[in-house]
């Protein structure tokens, strides 16, 4: 399996998403090697081998900042050498000769444009059948523009050569059809999905001390989390929390992420006047982010584009009402969720202040989202992985 | 049973339409009140959809039971018609009214009383419940001329108080959901009495046969597809000893339901003609059927019944914390929006009473089935709450402004 992350060294929701895939795979029989482009210790992952793809001269590479930016080189004799995201898909695929022949495999699985050269070589190398998985596209990730063309080009070409192509929504697919021409009977909708059990519980004083007060006193907290940048409609629910605070002035927005659009959107704040209402905690993980749950009361989600969504269903299991725009994948799976469109501001506003002003529906919202995601399951996942993996591997040999 | 009886089937149709609230948000509140108006083409267009329903269900059912009467002398039925459907009526559609008025006009259809708000007053204040029975006997008679004898509760909600209610009221008979649990032994095909009640009688829904016709008739997975009279009838003799089958459905069943090209109203035009085909059979109104026979035995329900799902209880109306939290803030308002004497908010307040608003809330059919669905104009019981109580928020603003305290 061709990856681009595993936690903790993720960026993102893919190294979530591929790291839980695979245990559900792995623990119903599959032996996975999972490649890496980058070296990192991920010795405490048992269930399947990790391997770092990297050019033979390195000893280490390691991922500059976050991910989506750069990657640092350190070759044999200590020298640094940084190569550009836009290019290191390329050093990927060199990378992958050795160990596409070093041993026998059933079915080469690559997520997203980063991997698919490499998956591509991987198939010309051992003939095997090439599953294409695409969590995020070009078109989405450049909120719903052509983006970057070169690298929409490369995800062409790998769905076009890819035995089958799994798209992780209905939404992802419909994208996939419409923008990439890319016929629909060649696509497998295959949501990805969640194990309440398998997430840590909330311990401890809570790290956000003064929002815990803050709530004492009557405020409630509007959560949104992920990178902060143009594909998450961020723009348009600063724009309704303005409407949301005129109608309730004891609320927070608070955003856990960082990305370029920060400073855009803390002038924008700072414009509307609500710099005491917006706050921004930065890029978290571990228990940070388990805490910003606990203190939140409803999550939004207004992304233009957002292929699925995973941590609208970590809301949901840390028992926070959810709000999602129409345009996600998560949409199609959490029916508890609240729906609206990313570019209607005054619903975005007016739905979530209904919530904040009336508890018996925050509360059903909180029950009712639990209750579904608790009867989710990543082996339901790995069970259609599976099966598409069986069809392929037996027509490939037929 | 009384030997020289014929046995009945005692039809009783229940006619009826919300106002549904429009898509109205927490900024509507304060500057809008009109939240059961909304554009031609929105799903809680109450204009719209009340046409639709005349088109597909009233006019032509209508037309048939003209005709059913006609043919056959011996037929006869039952119906309630809410206040708000008779207002949807004179409102956008006031030919449906004229043809209720013809039917009812041929003297063989009893008017059965109710609130005339289909509401769930009588859980929450009994002068808010006597006061909309009275509104509701008031239109009817002025409407059609008829005063009602025979009674029954919003979606048919039945227990030992509304009994003892309806005798002291004064009717002769209440209507009930005939569900084995609370039935046991007995069958739902005898009059019965209402424990603690003196005069009364208690008619219980035969709700298999109902049911079939209701529910199953259009269903091709139902080993029974498809529904003929002849195949219903014999389902009828093997209670031949039995007086009474009581039909009792949503009147919508017919070509809203049930759709025309189900053949639904050709079933409802043979029914007489097969069922009258024996002599010892004959069509009988609700309070006709009480009176013709007398109580087998009397039945105690001290929980509440409705005719709905499988539980047959109110919980998919009250059932979880919305539609809790949101009755209870309506009820609550009761003495301000009196003391208002503002006819306007009284009215409001009173439509957004009709049980259907709760019902749009319930969150049941997220695992169970999809019959909610099919009746909510609403994308979620979420949004339904929502309107809801920004509707309910924009009643206490119009009573604050009034300087009256809620």
């Amino acid at each position: 399996m061709l990856g681009w992350e595993l936690p903790p060294y993720n960026s993102g929701g893919l190294g979530v998403a591929c790291f839980n895939m695979c245990k559900a795979l792995a623990s119903r029989g599959a032996d996975i090697n999972f490649i890496v482009p980058y070296t990192a210790d991920h010795s405490h992952i048992d269930f399947m081998k990790v391997t770092s793809a990297v050019p033979a001269d390195s000893t280490q590479v390691m991922s500059a900042g976050m991910a989506y930016e750069s990657f640092k080189f350190t070759d044999k004799d200590g020298n640094t050498e940084y190569v550009s995201l836009a290019d290191y898909h390329k050093v990927y695929e060199k990378a992958i000769d050795n160990i596409a022949t070093a041993e026998e495999y059933d079915v080469i699985h690559a997520h997203d444009w980063l991997t698919i050269r490499a998956g591509i070589r991987a198939k010309q190398i051992t003939g095997l059948p090439l599953i294409v998985q695409i969590h995020a596209t070009e078109y989405d990730r450049s909120g719903g523009k052509s983006g970057n063309s070169l690298v929409s080009e490369i995800e062409y070409l790998g769905m076009m050569l890819a035995d089958k192509i799994i798209a992780v929504s209905q939404l992802t697919k419909d994208v996939i059809i419409e923008q990439y021409n890319i016929p629909a009977d060649k696509i497998d909708v295959i949501h990805n999905s969640f194990d309440v059990d398998i997430y840590d519980s909330v311990v401890g004083e809570n790290s956000f001390k003064y929002l815990r007060v803050m709530r004492e006193s009557g405020y409630k907290v509007v959560m949104n989390v992920g990178r902060i940048t143009v594909q998450k409609g961020l723009y348009n629910l600063v724009q309704a929390m303005k409407l949301v605070v005129d109608a309730r002035p004891k609320t927070i927005l608070l955003f856990v992420g960082s990305g370029e659009q920060e400073l855009e959107l803390l002038e924008l704040a700072a414009e509307l006047g609500l710099g005491t209402n917006v706050i921004f905690a930065g890029f978290q993980r571990g228990k940070i982010w388990r805490d910003m749950f606990e203190v939140s009361d409803i999550f939004v989600m207004p992304s233009v584009s957002e292929p699925f969504g995973l941590t609208a269903l970590e809301a949901a299991a840390y028992g926070v009402a959810t709000l999602v725009s129409r345009q996600s994948g998560v949409a199609e799976v959490l029916r508890s969720a609240l729906k609206i469109d990313y570019w209607d501001i005054n619903e975005i506003a007016n739905q979530i202040t209904t919530v904040l002003n009336n508890q018996a529906l925050q509360d059903q919202l909180v029950l009712d989202g639990y209750s579904e995601v608790s009867r989710m399951s990543w082996d339901h996942t790995a069970q259609k992985l599976l099966s598409l993996y069986d069809r392929h591997a037996i027509g490939a040999r037929a | 049973m009384s030997v020289d009886k014929k046995r009945a089937i005692v039809l009783y149709l229940h006619v009826h339409q919300p106002f549904r609230i429009r898509h109205y948000t927490i900024f509507d509140a304060g500057n809008k009140h009109d939240y059961f108006d909304t554009h031609e083409g929105d799903r809680t267009n109450n204009g719209d959809i009340v046409k639709k329903v005349a088109k597909k269900s009233y006019i032509p059912t209508n037309e048939r039971l003209l005709k059913m009467l006609h043919d056959n002398p011996e037929f006869k039925l039952s119906m309630s018609i809410t206040g708000t459907v008779i207002e949807q009526f004179e409102k956008y559609a006031p030919e449906v009214l004229d043809s209720f008025k013809k039917v009812i006009d041929t003297g063989r259809v009893e008017i059965v009383a109710e609130t005339y708000h289909h509401s769930l007053a009588f859980f929450y204040s009994r002068s808010e419940f006597e006061a909309q029975v009275k509104m509701h006997k008031d239109k009817i008679e002025s409407l059609f001329g008829v005063t009602p004898t025979a009674f029954r509760n919003t979606e048919l909600s039945y227990n030992n108080d509304i009994g003892y209610w309806a005798d002291q009221a004064g009717y002769k008979v209440v209507l009930s959901e005939g569900w084995d649990p609370v039935l046991g032994w007995r069958s739902p095909n005898y009059v019965y009495k209402p424990a603690y009640t003196n005069n009364i009688k208690l008619l219980t829904k035969n709700y298999k046969l109902s049911d079939d016709i209701a529910f199953r008739f259009s269903n091709r997975s139902w080993q029974e597809y498809p529904l003929t009279t002849s195949k219903f009838m014999d389902w009828t003799n093997s209670s031949w000893d039995q007086p009474l089958i009581n039909l009792f459905m949503d009147y919508e069943t017919f070509g809203e339901h049930q759709w025309e090209d189900s053949g639904i109203f050709d079933f409802l035009e043979d029914l007489p003609k097969a069922w009258l085909k024996n002599s010892e059979h004959t069509f009988m109104t609700v309070t006709e059927a009480a009176t013709s026979f007398d109580a087998v035995d009397e039945l105690d329900m001290p929980n509440t019944v409705t005719w709905a799902d499988t539980e047959r209880d109110l919980t998919a109306w009250l059932g979880n914390k919305m539609q809790q939290s949101s009755i209870n803030a309506l009820y609550s308002l009761e003495s301000a929006v009196h003391e208002s004497q503002d006819l306007s908010i009284i009215d409001d307040w009173r439509k957004l009473q009709t049980s259907d608003h709760f019902y749009y809330m319930c969150t049941k059919w997220w695992s169970d089935g999809d019959v909610h669905a099919y009746f909510s104009p609403y994308e979620s019981p979420y949004l339904a709450y929502m309107n809801f109580m920004n509707t309910f928020h924009d009643i206490k603003y119009r009573l604050t402004v009034k300087g009256i305290e809620v």
